[in-house]
């Protein structure tokens, strides 16, 4: 198998596929990128904390409109999963809203991004209907 | 008026729409030059310079202006607060005097965009052929596109179904229905870039930018600028009764930035922070949303119009769709918004937004609006929101004299 690297380095590849945050270890607020002091309550420790790989839409919207390069439609959303916000795709699915709504079930998918030239594939994520 | 009043003397836009013959100076010195007209005082006045234009803020055009229309050696500051920028001018020129610096000050937004295309997420960088994690997310390529949007109009397309999502009741015709309201507003503003009327049919059949936003459901990308020269009341009474009896007063400036909200970092939380700052603007005003004659609101897109209903408390929590239907916000409405025909048809040059619809709402408290005037308007809001965020708003009055 060809090694892989997850697109971000807040997805974790392997049997598993899921997403990481940031913790604050004071309240428990989550970002996935790195922190010097948390954004809600100034605590200064973080640790990693899985997040749910299941969710469902809280909003989202289907870009026609994009810069060069990038394939449309695609369907942007933020995804709740168990409390954490996420931004994603959904994929897997029609970009169209008489198949994706709000409040849709889904959970993380992985997908091949690209070979580079030492055959390294990179992985991306979004998010499939659950159903 | 009390001393320590801040009033607007002399306010001006220029049209909004395609200036190719003019730079971002030449459309500034017509604005300020204009602004200081109206206000019966000249540069030799002026004790401070508040200036933004986004596009090119490392130009310094506050200093490109004075070299223009005057130099005298007072202290400028060029701002940048994406589409909060005239708003934080005017604020900042309106901090000046409330800190007895000087009693006359002078803010200006400027910014030529006709014909700019997408203004985030426009480019996105070639795939490279080595897989190497680099920026704060580790990302081997660009995720734009990949995971979620980084355009405005997706971003708040989010916010306008987040809403429904939330309380129910939107849709893709709802939403048009707001623009066609604005378009129709916009038939009897001359200084609208675009003054045509659409039918409903026309909005949700044009191009799909980002569902369920078509291009006129948009903020129109045009040039444009406008200034505000703003005075103390101490030193408004110095100056003629015409003058007096065409100064507005400024009852609240208000400027927040978002405290946080869980998820704000994943999707921007436009809602927050505009609600802190009509909050604030309410109380300093003294005036309840109940009192407003006209509202000129940040509808960038058709979708954030209806989140600031809510957020602006015209309506009660949740009831921003009902809200609408009731006809509200039409100009023969209770609450009129946007008359002006909004951002989606008057147009967007970004920095001069925040002063060209404090202007709009002058002209009606001034009973200068035409045929477009709200009769016997004495209260209005404007509100404008720069992603990031800055939030900036201005309740104005009608003077008393």
């Amino acid at each position: 198998m060809a090694q892989q690297v997850p697109l971000v380095d807040y997805l974790v590849l392997g049997d598993d596929p899921h997403l990481v945050a940031n913790e604050c270890t004071s309240c428990g607020a989550r970002f996935f990128d790195r922190r010097n002091a948390c954004a809600s309550c100034f605590g200064t420790e973080f640790k990693k904390a899985d997040v749910s790989p299941t969710g469902e839409v809280r909003a989202f919207t289907i870009v026609s409109f994009a810069a060069p390069g990038i394939p449309v439609p695609f369907v942007a959303a933020v995804i709740d999963c168990d409390g954490t916000s996420v931004r994603g795709n959904v994929i897997n699915t029609p970009a169209d809203p008489e198949h994706v709504s709000l409040g849709m079930k889904v959970k993380l998918a992985t997908y091949e991004v690209g070979t580079d030239a030492a055959g390294t594939e990179a992985i991306g994520f979004g998010f499939e209907p659950l159903n | 008026m009390a001393s320590d009043d801040i009033w607007i003397l002399g306010i001006n836009m220029t049209k909004f729409g395609k200036h190719p013959d003019k730079d971002i100076v030449d459309l500034a010195a017509e604005a300020a030059m204009a602004a200081l007209s109206d206000g019966g005082v000249t540069m030799k006045d002026v004790g401070v310079l508040a200036a933004g234009n986004l596009m090119s803020a490392a130009a310094g055009i506050g200093q490109q202006l004075q070299k223009q229309i005057g130099q005298t050696g007072i202290p400028v500051y060029n701002v940048a607060n994406a589409c909060a920028t005239g708003a934080t001018a005017l604020r900042t020129a309106i901090m000046a005097i409330k800190a007895g610096e000087t009693p006359v000050g002078l803010a200006v937004g400027v910014e030529k965009l006709s014909g700019a295309g997408l203004l985030a997420g426009g480019a996105r960088k070639a795939d490279s052929d080595e897989w190497t994690p680099s920026g704060r997310y580790g990302a081997v390529a660009g995720v734009d596109g990949r995971i979620g949007t980084e355009t405005m109009p997706g971003v708040f397309s989010q916010v306008g179904m987040e809403y429904g999502h939330k309380y129910g009741g939107t849709s893709f015709e709802l939403f048009a229905r707001i623009s066609e309201k604005n378009h129709s507003h916009s038939t009897l503003n001359p200084m609208a870039a675009y003054q045509k009327k659409m039918t409903l049919e026309e909005i949700m059949g044009d191009v799909m930018v980002a569902y369920p936003n078509t291009r006129p459901m948009c903020s129109a990308n045009c040039d444009g600028a406008a200034a505000a020269v703003v005075v103390s009341g101490e030193y408004l009474k110095t100056l003629s009764l015409e003058q007096q009896k065409r100064a507005i007063k400024v009852s609240a400036s208000i400027l927040t930035s978002d405290p946080y909200q869980v998820a704000c970092q994943i999707l921007p939380d436009v809602n927050t922070l505009t609600r802190l700052a009509a909050t604030q603007a309410y109380e300093q005003a003294g005036v309840s949303p109940q009192d407003l004659d006209l509202v000129e609101l940040h509808d960038c897109f058709a979708t954030a119009e209806l989140v600031h209903y809510d957020n602006l408390m015209l309506c009660d929590e949740g009831g921003a769709v009902d809200f609408f239907e009731s006809g509200a916000t039409w100009r023969d409405g209770k609450t009129p918004v946007n008359v002006s025909g909004g951002l989606e048809s008057k147009g967007h040059p970004i920095a001069a937004t925040g002063i060209a619809n404090i202007w709009e709402v002058c002209h009606h408290l001034r009973g200068e609006a035409g045929d477009r005037q709200i009769k016997d308007a004495k209260v209005g809001l404007a509100h404008v929101i720069g992603l990031g965020s800055a939030c900036g708003v201005h309740i104005l009055e009608r003077s008393a004299a």
